[in-house]
């Protein structure tokens, strides 16, 4: 996982980009939002309770936020984004296959 | 002065004396200087009325002399270069201009809708909403519609063109003013990117309003500023531009006018949108100057200081002959010391603070200027032009001034629209009574006038400095002939009115009032409005708060933000492999799905309903060819690709063999049927899936979504080939003949290859996949090769099967055999809430053992009702009525729908599919159709009204 840049260095230029972990900084143009990350799809004897929050409850957060991303027009590949929702600074990139990054969490707001 | 143009000085000016201009307004004609706006020459013609008020048609006259002016809105051109509520200040003079006043019935000049001014008691704000009420709106909701507004919208074509180009830069500097102009050039010497934008033509912004004499050292740092920049190889400047917006993330939106020409018949290039990616941005977008508030304050020659001031010195005219100046500011006093050197009379200086001994006001004593102290305002005299001006000194009975024009200032406002749209807050200053720059994104900085600061050039004092209490409230009947907002004619007792029904928030009286809410988004009235409010609900400026200020900045036309996008580019075309070979059979093409498709092939002297009838009838009785290519076509492949698809379908695929197909449903995670199509196994760990045409692209994301995200450890590759193969259909009861006589190593006999099954081998000196599908419910086959092999195919079969009577089918014709066959269109005959049961699949997919995607919503308590929406068929109980899709069916309330209909040759009458509430039980029963006023009856029947056993497809 590359490491978020210091706030210093955290220039206007790359928040609406987003850096593919496969292809670089890329323009928010090519790229598909795909939701919340790290939703576990039920097993198939769960309650009705659990599959329907799994079909229709999200999280609803007011700072950083764990997104899908896919580069829709460049490589195809979905990865993980964590974004703060107010400043849309890119806290974090990091593929499907790495851990979710302790980069805080924003308070939950109903 | 000259006898045309009487209000042109002599001397002096920035225009070019040396090229006269002929112009015209309402029909008459003018004459000004290259250099003029269209405001500047009208007003050195002595042209006082330029357009009537939205609301009450008060006779009105330019007021500003830039991007804030609410009065002088003036519409251009003609027929699609029709220009409506463009602003005369803005609005470069070129020859042979032909510019009419708005709003305005018969003229400008005589307005019979003035008389909505002698009612305006009875047109308060929200006066229009409260008609609604009472007491019926129908009968003057017209008249109200067309009594009040802006300019007319065109209808002709656009015949010019636009386009958008992006940009990127290290530096953005907004507004080519004195404060611009030196930070464009600090940023430039450490090397890097900078752009200046610039609204205006020139460069050099409060410079260009001081008196232009070739020592004024202003001038010269002005040209040398600007030659330097021009120089500098990492500089862009960009006049002429208007930045609109600021978005996040350093892109900032910038309109440049590359043309104002409205004349020729050549299109031209007219705007350019422009979008930047900056790192930095510095706003040196300048101040606005506030009107004062004083009854009558809208009459023509009222106007404000700062821009009486820019007349003069910039383009050389005197407003009028006789300028009385009001102010609470030094700055103004400037404009009283320009006018008397050019020999204006100005008739007194009528200053609200008790004291003012800056220079200014020293040097205007001492040129013998007439000052009134602590004098406010009663009200400007006049009907259709100010003629006096009344003002109430202290100790002493109301004075009248005589005079033509007033020159108000109430103080500046900083221009900070741009820093809000970056997320900059702003703060009240007591000291200059205006909102400035609080806190805002570390990449953006403002400064000049923007900020506050007066620039540091030489010969340019502060302008701005601390009043005392300026901005008078009027009161009483003074009050409703008081205006806050020109543009959309709000008056202060609007703003009493507004507060005293309790419409006290900021955002409230905003929309009540609509004061700040026209196409001037209230540059010339937020101020005084916020005040106003402050002091009438009791609170401080702070506590009053300010409205949100969103892009754009000023107007934008649709055109600039299409650049280009319209007609034949609004959508990229997409083209069949076969394109031209369709339209030389005869095809009448039309979108569908995104793809221009034959939708039949009428001859010569038939109607598209007969050339469908007749293709209908052709591939049931003998043999027809269908372009099919769009069809979704997705390769997946690999150890694990049989055990991936039975997730992905409601059904099994891993039992099929190699050579086999098999129709399949694919769900969404809540059960709902997202795309049907055929899945064939073209090897051991190869499979074809097919789509729809129109989920082409939306399968095939979604498979690789779930292979990435869910199922990563899977081994599969999914391939998206829609385009790469064309697809051939050839269908009826002679396509085995036609297919037997081409060149072909594939045993085509029913046994060796019976429906629903894949081959692949030659035919007709092509490689392909052969598939035995069927959308008409003929024999069918589906041939796919690829895409630059399908019109030689296409002409070979064509060629084959002339001796069968062969002729080419249509999107319209599949879709009348397929109705008839009951074969459903995913998205046509099932919608948001269908799942497989309710479309008869229920009891395949219960069989199914394994997990896919839906399986647990199938079995949710909504899912197993028995009163579900259920695919039938429908057909017409008499012959002649035409069912329509879409049209409901009918018990108490709406039972169902009618999902897709047709006329059907082969059963000769109207037929259709439908949803119907426990429809399969209800098979034989006869159900009302209704449908936008008529109703016919319809017979419930099964989906399947032809060839229920399926004899012919299996042939």
């Amino acid at each position: 996982m590359r490491a978020p840049p210091p706030a210093s260095r955290i220039r206007p230029a790359d928040m609406l980009r987003i850096r593919c972990p496969w292809c670089g900084l890329r323009d928010e143009t090519e790229f598909a939002y795909g939701g919340e990350a790290h939703i576990e799809r039920p097993p198939d004897d769960s309650s009705d309770a659990a599959w329907a929050e799994y079909l229709y409850f999200r999280r609803n957060v007011k700072g950083i936020v764990f997104e899908r991303w896919q580069h829709a027009r460049g490589c195809r590949q979905w990865f993980n984004v964590a974004r703060d929702n107010v400043t849309h600074v890119i806290q974090a990139v990091y593929r499907n296959d790495e851990p979710k990054p302790p980069v805080g969490d924003g308070e939950e707001r109903l | 002065m000259s006898g045309s143009q009487p209000l042109r000085l002599a001397a002096g000016g920035r225009i070019d004396r040396g090229r006269p201009l002929g112009f015209a307004f309402d029909g008459r004609p003018y004459q000004g200087y290259a250099g003029d706006t269209l405001a500047s020459a009208l007003l050195a013609n002595g042209v006082r009325v330029v357009g009537r008020s939205f609301k009450f048609h008060r006779p009105r006259g330019v007021l500003s002399a830039g991007v804030e002016e609410s009065n002088a809105l003036v519409t251009i051109g003609e027929g699609g270069r029709l220009e409506p509520n463009v602003r005369a200040t803005l609005l470069p003079l070129s020859e042979g201009l032909r510019a009419r006043s708005q709003n305005a019935w018969p003229g400008v000049r005589f307005d019979l809708r003035r008389t909505a001014d002698l009612v305006h008691g009875m047109l308060p704000p929200a006066f229009y909403h409260k008609t609604f009420k009472w007491p019926g709106w129908h009968w003057y909701e017209a008249a109200i519609r067309r009594s009040a507004g802006l300019g007319p919208a065109r209808s002709d074509a656009d015949p010019d063109w636009y386009d958008a180009c992006n940009g990127t830069c290290d530096i953005l500097v907004v507004g080519g003013g004195p404060a611009g102009l030196a930070a464009a050039l600090e940023a430039a010497e450490t090397g890097a990117r900078v752009w200046l934008i610039e609204q205006d033509r020139e460069f050099g912004g409060s410079v260009l309003q001081e008196a232009v004499g070739a020592a004024a050292e202003q001038n010269i740092w002005l040209v040398g500023i600007v030659s330097r920049l021009q120089s500098m190889p990492n500089v862009r400047l960009l006049p002429r531009t208007t930045c609109v917006g600021i978005y996040d993330h350093g892109v900032v939106a910038a309109v440049e006018r590359r043309s104002d020409a409205t004349d020729g018949a050549a299109p031209i290039l007219r705007e350019r949108y422009w979008r930047i990616r900056t790192r930095r941005i510095v706003l040196a977008t300048g101040a606005i100057e506030q009107p004062a508030l004083f009854a009558n304050n809208d009459l023509p020659g009222v106007m404000l200081a700062g821009a009486v001031r820019q007349y003069l010195n910039r383009y050389a005219v005197a407003c009028g002959r006789i300028v009385a100046v009001v102010t609470s500011d030094d700055g103004a006093y400037r404009t009283a010391l320009d006018l008397a050197a050019a020999g204006v009379t100005v008739a007194a200086i009528v200053d609200s603070r008790a004291s003012a001994n800056g220079d200014l006001p020293q040097l205007a004593r001492a040129r013998g200027l007439a000052i009134y102290r602590s004098t406010h305002v009663i009200r400007a005299e006049g009907r259709s032009r100010v003629r006096a001006l009344s003002v109430a000194p202290p100790d002493s009975s109301p004075v009248r001034i005589r005079c033509d024009v007033v020159a108000m200032s109430s103080g500046w406002q900083p221009a900070l629209h741009l820093y809000c749209h970056a997320g900059g807050k702003l703060r009240y200053d007591e000291e200059r009574k205006c909102l400035l720059p609080k806190e805002g994104p570390e990449h953006v900085r403002v400064t000049g006038a923007a900020a506050g600061v007066a620039p540091s050039i030489p010969g340019v004092s502060e302008s701005v400095r601390g009043r005392t209490d300026t901005r008078r409230h009027p009161s009483g009947e003074a009050a409703s002939r008081s205006w806050v907002d020109f543009q959309h004619d709000v008056t202060v007792t609007d703003l009493e009115i507004a507060v005293r029904e309790n419409y006290v928030s900021v955002e409230h009286l905003k929309r009540y009032t609509t004061t700040g809410m026209s196409i001037d988004q209230g540059k010339t009235s937020n101020l005084n409005a916020l005040t106003l409010l402050a002091r009438l609900t009791d609170r401080s400026i702070p506590e009053t708060g300010t409205t949100t200020f969103r892009p754009p900045f000023t107007p934008v036309t649709l055109g600039a933000i299409a650049a280009g996008r319209t007609g034949r580019f609004y959508r990229p075309t997409r083209e069949l492999p076969t394109h031209e070979l369709q339209v030389e059979l005869g095809a009448s093409v039309e979108e569908f799905g995104g793809w221009q498709r034959p939708i039949a092939y009428p001859r010569a002297g038939e109607g598209l309903d007969a050339a469908i009838e007749r293709e209908v009838r052709t591939v049931r009785s003998a043999v027809g060819v269908f372009e099919a290519s769009p069809l979704g076509k997705i390769l997946v492949r690999g150890p694990d690709a049989a055990q991936y698809l039975d997730r992905i379908y409601a059904n099994t695929m891993s039992s099929l063999a190699p050579g086999q197909s098999r129709y399949g449903l694919m769900l969404n995670e809540k059960g709902v049927i997202i795309d049907d199509g055929v899945c064939s196994r073209i090897g051991e760990q190869e499979f074809w899936v097919s789509t729809t045409s129109g989920g082409a692209v939306r399968i095939a994301n979604w498979l690789d979504e779930w292979l990435q995200c869910e199922w990563p450890t899977l081994r599969v590759v999914t391939t998206p080939v829609t385009s790469q193969w064309a697809t051939v259909t050839v269908a009826g009861p002679k396509a085995r003949a036609v297919l037997q006589a081409l060149a072909t190593d594939i045993d085509l006999s029913p046994q060796a290859f019976p429906h629903l099954s894949a081959r692949y081998g030659q035919l007709s000196g092509f490689e392909c996949h052969l598939f035995r599908v069927s959308f008409s419910g003929e024999l069918s086959y589906e041939i796919d090769l690829p895409a630059d092999g399908a019109e030689d195919l296409w002409r070979a079969i064509l060629a084959a099967g002339a001796e069968h009577g062969i002729a080419p089918f249509g999107i319209e014709a599949l879709m009348t055999m397929r109705i008839e066959k009951g074969f459903l269109h995913v998205g046509s005959d099932t919608d948001g809430a269908t799942v497989p049961d309710d479309v008869g699949f229920g009891a395949v997919v219960r069989k199914k053992q394994s997990d896919f995607i839906g399986r647990r919503s199938l079995s949710v308590a909504e899912n197993l009702r028995t009163d579900r929406m259920q695919f039938i068929g429908l057909r017409a109980v008499d012959e002649k009525r035409p069912l329509i899709a879409g049209a409901h069916l009918v018990d108490k309330t709406t039972a169902g729908y009618v999902t897709s209909a047709c006329h059907s040759p082969t059963l000769g009458r109207s037929i259709g599919l439908g949803l119907l509430r426990r429809g399969r039980a209800r098979i034989g029963e006869r159900v009302r159709v209704f449908d936008n006023g008529t109703e016919c009856v319809a017979e419930v029947v099964p989906p399947t009204q032809y060839d229920a056993e399926g004899a012919r497809l299996r042939g």
